[in-house]
């Protein structure tokens, strides 16, 4: 790509490499001092380890830093973890945590320009410009894919559509009316659109629609292969995190072979699963990241859970960022569904609420129509069985809307006959994964 | 006199029904009556048992989800208007039945319903204030 077709917002993914590590070093310190001024748990976290924010004089001293985790968040619940002064901040998101209790995130007015600032080079790289007509199907509220992608694409000069999540034919009526020539939403969101849209006559390939911005859930070159063969449209992955930011901190170019990290605003490290010592590029491992903006609730070696592997080779598209491996799994348990993050364990506490003793269960993922289904399978103890018939899909009503409340997402519950569920040495195999993704 | 029900928990999918019966048969029991009420997804087997403590620890020891319910086994006229004459009396009692199934033998012009009374005690009470047979003997209905 030469320069000339380069937009303005995305200079700075092409800044020499010195330029790049200078603007890190000077950020990383300053986030160090901020998080170790304000945010009491890390300022402990450096005493035990008799460091001071002084003690950061080089981007390798990162590795010194304690890490952070998903529990931390739910530890500190809601504010804990804010380096801010409430009254600065003003936004907040909140997902999903590990157990019930959502984690809150929260971003200050400068932090939303950030945001707002990845995701235009977000939507630069992915060839949008001003003119294009953006359909936003992710959904709008505290998940991130919306307002995250909504803001990113004014920015840019597009016309944004906030369709939010759902109401499949209305998407589809609205992609053909209104001349929609991207849409961000969920990749398999988008291959159920194609095929409801096929049902309805509706021929993709004959729109003007010309790109996906896809992400909130892991997905492979075959999906995107069959995305590109049926749409005719490019189909770019778009990672990010809620506790990290939001969508944006990597996305994919044109040349859509791994995703350039924002590492002006994250500092990118993959450690090993086991040891926790960070590996060199090329080498697979878990993805930990440090903003080094953020202001409101700066996050230090945050551990995603993500694995993938750093590629350090310069990519043809001129992007001196380094790019990520598409992600490929998870190193814990939890598994994305519809977009939306779920633990084990949450549907634990939700089966636990309901029953007083927590069953012996086995959550099945299957893939129906493009659409993530999730079917619970609980085994029936002699303390909820009934002889009638109405106590029992009572007890099904409760355990599905229990499992609601705390995830966000409606799954089938299959009551089933004591032990059915096959039984493993030492930990038990909760999640059968059917999906071909 | 109320009875012993016992209810096995089955999966929607086939033989399990087939399974419930197998584990029956080989202790040596015999079913007096039974019903089946099944969802889309799960079935519930309630089974009149004479000796229902056997039976249960049996159902359990095979891996069964058991539980004892106490119904009532009350004789009808075997003829018009027999079930209605019941029903009246249950109704005007202001009693609820969860659920009802027939034995499956009928002796000297009687036949016999089996009930599962919200309130199994009450209901006992006035049926039989009212003159109904409420059984006491399963033998009477066992197989000659």
């Amino acid at each position: 790509m030469n320069s000339a077709e380069r937009h303005p917002v995305s200079a700075p993914d092409f800044m020499p490499a010195s330029a790049l590590g200078e603007t890190q070093l000077r950020r990383l310190q300053a986030i160090v001092t901020r998080a170790y001024d304000h945010v009491k748990l890390f300022r402990q976290r450096m005493e035990e380890r008799s460091l001071k924010p002084r003690d950061i004089r080089s981007l390798d001293d990162v590795r010194k830093l304690p890490f952070t985790v998903k529990t931390d968040l739910r530890d500190t619940y809601p504010y804990g973890l804010f380096a801010s002064d409430l009254r600065d901040v003003v936004r907040l998101h909140a997902s999903s945590g590990t157990t019930g209790k959502p984690i809150v995130v929260g971003y200050t007015r400068e932090d939303i320009a950030v945001w707002t600032e990845v995701m235009a080079r977000s939507f630069a790289a992915c060839g949008l410009h001003a003119g294009d007509i953006v359909q936003n199907a992710y959904g709008y509220g505290l998940f991130t894919g919306g307002l995250g992608a909504h803001y990113g694409a004014e920015a840019l000069g597009a016309t944004v559509i906030p369709i939010s999540g759902g109401n499949t034919e209305r998407q589809i009526t609205v992609l053909k009316d209104f001349g929609v020539t991207a849409i961000c939403c969920t990749p398999s969101y988008f291959l159920h659109l194609l095929d409801q849209g096929a049902l309805l006559g509706v021929d993709f390939r004959q729109l003007p629609l010309r790109a996906g911005v896809f992400g909130a859930e892991p997905w492979t070159q075959g999906m995107r292969e069959r995305i590109e063969a049926q749409s005719r449209i490019k189909a770019y992955d778009i990672y990010g995190l809620s506790e990290i930011i939001g969508p944006g901190v990597a996305i994919e170019c044109a040349c859509q072979n791994g995703l350039h990290v924002f590492e002006d605003h994250f500092l990118a490290e993959v450690v090993d699963t086991k040891t926790l010592e960070p590996l060199p590029d090329g080498e697979e491992g878990e993805l930990v990241l440090t903003t080094l903006s953020k202001q409101a609730m700066p996050m230090i070696r945050y551990r995603t859970r993500d694995i993938t592997a750093l590629m350090a080779e310069s990519c043809p598209c001129g992007r001196t960022l380094r790019r990520m491996r598409r992600i490929s799994r998870r190193s814990d348990d939890m598994f994305i569904i519809r977009g939306v993050n779920v633990f084990p364990s949450q549907i634990e506490a939700a089966l636990l609420r309901v029953e007083g003793t927590l069953p012996h269960y086995q959550i099945v993922l299957t893939r129906e129509a493009d659409l993530d289904q999730m079917e619970v399978q609980v085994e029936v103890t002699p303390e909820v069985f009934s002889d009638e018939v109405r106590v029992l899909e009572e007890l099904q009503r409760k355990l599905v809307h229990s499992i609601e409340t705390i995830t966000g997402i409606r799954v089938a519950i299959r009551l089933v006959a004591p032990k059915t569920i096959p039984r493993s040495e030492g930990k038990a195999k909760r999640v059968i994964d059917k999906r071909q993704l | 006199m109320k009875i012993h029900q016992l209810s096995v928990f089955l999966e929607n999918k086939p033989g399990q029904l087939r399974a419930a019966c197998a584990e029956a048969a080989r202790a040596g029991i015999n079913i007096v009556t039974l019903s089946l009420a099944d969802t889309e997804q799960f079935g519930i087997l309630r089974l009149i048992i004479q000796d229902w403590q056997k039976a249960k620890a049996i159902f359990e020891k095979a891996g069964f989800v058991v539980k004892d319910t106490e119904v009532l086994a009350i004789e009808v006229a075997d003829e018009p208007g027999g079930l209605l004459r019941i029903l009246e009396i249950v109704d005007q009692a202001g009693l609820n039945i969860e659920y009802m199934y027939a034995f499956t033998e009928r002796r000297g012009g009687k036949a016999a319903l089996v009930f599962r009374f919200e309130d199994p005690d009450a209901a006992q009470q006035v049926l039989k204030a009212a003159g109904v047979n409420v059984l006491r003997d399963l033998e009477l209905f066992r197989r000659a």
